[in-house]
């Protein structure tokens, strides 16, 4: 891993009030990575891709995507720093008043990127295929839809664009074990054939073996761990271990 | 000792709040300078202003139409019992189609929009706020403020003076139905009053409130919701405000409005 990495994150800190969510985090991926990112509810690693997407500005610490500065990506810079990214929001965030195909194909839909209509659509049936749907959603409203299709067409959606880096808040949770593994399937054959780097975050251990390269453990604001996904089991760490044993006791405190 | 304590903190009170007030209206307007640029400035979003056209537009008609048309019709009856305390019974016409047009056409129509489409703006960007659809959106590459927030001012603006304009017509005919089968007016005696008095300026004053009061609504709607705080509670108060800065906004604009074009006349 000699060449700069795709993503790195250099002492991030961002605080929301008096609540200190991060407080130096420092991360880096490389060009065609499957980094996984575990850790417990409100650790901020949703938090953490939101600053390197640039929707929440950090307090401190430098983020650079190809050694662009992100801070300092303005107008169309941004727009442009955007198009080489895919997003699976936490809670899917899909547009309600466009129907199901129409949310997937947006790209397509407008601006740079923009295609003809019918080719948009049949784009858009071939990915939400991908994640296990059929044409008959295409028409559909996301109202309309299960928790978990919607998920799925979050999912479609962040890879309608053949994006170069590609980022999944939580891609199994409210799945089904089988689509869960689908999904798992899905994310690993992006990374390998389409070279993408890809962020994961997620709370579920066997998709973390599945698809991760390396994993990195966020706590307390700061990664307390990170390595290769062959370490992990016996990375000594404290931490790690509690979470992926799912242990109630440990360094990390649930409280009851 | 401890009244001036209380001198002082009521004071740092009423800083607070004439601070926050400046604040809140420099951002609101840098919110607004940034949604006019972006009408101008492709891409276009065409679908996505015809769609709000609609809406904003066309499903207000009947609210603005029965608005003026009881109020066009209550108004001749009060002219009606003043005009007669001077045996002035026959200005009746010219007045109603004055009072309309010039003001309560535009003002009460504006409140009623700002009722209906402020609320539904804010609760809809309030909403999309909150799910992250408004940080999808950006993640793909499209700024809301060109997709949401430049369509709905521009929709408001034009659609308002076409809706006012209906309800000019709409109130006048309630006062001339009143008139003419309450208050003994013969219809074409009525109709040519109106038509007599009634100047272009009337007309025109009352559209150019209707535009501005329009863009007024769509701003606070879309100020509201895009700034919504998290959660189902954010959304409630960014409608409440949205409705009730509207109104305000549209009362104070609509009194210098009538300065600017009146106060010489
Ligand atoms: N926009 C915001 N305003 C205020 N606080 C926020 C905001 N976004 C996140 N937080 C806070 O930051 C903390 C971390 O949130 P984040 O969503 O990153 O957690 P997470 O690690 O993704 O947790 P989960 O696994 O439950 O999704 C939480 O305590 C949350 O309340
Ligand atoms: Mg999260």
């Amino acid at each position: 891993m000699n060449e700069a990495p795709k993503i790195a994150l250099t002492d991030v800190a961002k605080a929301f009030g008096s609540k200190r969510v991060l407080r130096g985090v420092t991360l880096a991926a490389a060009k065609g990575e499957s980094l996984v990112i575990i850790g417990g509810s409100g650790t901020g690693k949703s938090v953490t891709l939101k600053c390197v997407l640039g929707l929440i500005a950090p307090d401190s610490g430098v983020i650079r995507v190809d050694g662009e500065d992100v801070a300092r990506l303005r107008g169309a810079a941004r727009e442009r720093y955007l198009d080489k990214f895919g997003m699976l929001f936490q809670g899917a965030a899909l547009f309600d008043s466009l129907p199901v195909w129409r949310n997937v194909a947006f790209r397509m839909l407008s601006g740079r990127k923009r295609r003809p209509v019918r080719e948009a659509r049949e784009i858009a049936v071939e990915k939400l295929r991908r994640v296990g749907l059929g044409p008959e959603t295409a028409d559909l409203f996301p109202a309309e839809l299960s928790g978990g299709m919607q998920k799925r067409v979050g999912l479609a959606r962040a890879i309608a664009g053949d994006p170069e880096i590609i980022f999944f808040d939580e891609p199994t949770t409210g799945l089904d074990p089988i689509m869960a593994d689908v999904i798992n399937d899905l994310i690993r054959e992006i990374v390998t054939e389409m070279g993408a780097t890809a962020l994961t975050i997620t709370h579920d251990m066997s998709s973390v073996r599945k698809i991760a390269d390396r994993v990195a453990m966020l706590h307390d604001g700061v990664v307390q761990w990170e390595g290769p996904i062959a370490a992990l089991d016996d990375s000594g760490n404290p931490y790690v271990d509690q979470f992926i044993h799912g242990r109630a006791h440990g360094p990390i405190e649930a409280l009851r | 000792m401890a009244a001036i304590l209380l001198v002082q903190s009521f004071l740092a009170s009423i800083g607070r709040t004439v601070l926050g007030v400046c604040r809140g209206a420099g951002s609101i307007a840098i919110f607004g300078a940034d949604g006019v640029s972006h009408i101008f400035r492709p891409p276009y979003y065409p679908a996505e202003f015809g769609r709000q056209l609609l809406r904003i537009g066309w499903f207000s008609l009947p609210v603005v139409g029965l608005t003026a048309l009881f109020t066009g019709a209550a108004l001749a009856l009060q002219i009606y019992a003043g005009g007669a305390r001077f045996n002035a019974e026959s200005v009746v016409p010219s007045i109603v189609a004055i009072g309309m047009t010039r003001e309560l056409g535009p003002v009460l129509g504006g409140l009623m929009v700002a009722g209906r489409v402020s609320a539904s703006v804010a609760a809809e960007l309030g909403t999309m706020r909150v799910t992250e659809q408004i940080d999808a959106l950006t993640t793909l590459s499209t700024n809301p403020m060109k997709y949401l927030v430049a369509p709905r001012l521009l929709a408001a603006t034009l659609a308002l003076p076409a809706l006012v304009a209906v309800g000019d017509a709409i109130g006048i005919m309630g006062g001339m139905l009143v008139g003419v089968a309450r208050l003994g007016f013969n219809p074409a005696v009525y109709i040519q009053n109106t038509v007599d008095f009634l100047e272009v300026m009337d007309v025109v004053s009352g559209l150019v409130k209707a535009a501005v009061f329009g863009f007024i609504i769509a701003l606070m709607g879309c100020y509201m919701g895009y700034h919504s705080d998290r959660g189902a509670q954010g959304v409630g108060r960014a409608t409440t405000n949205a409705v009730v800065s509207a109104s305000i906004l549209i009362l104070a604009a609509n009194y210098f409005l009538t300065e600017f074009f009146f106060a010489g006349a």
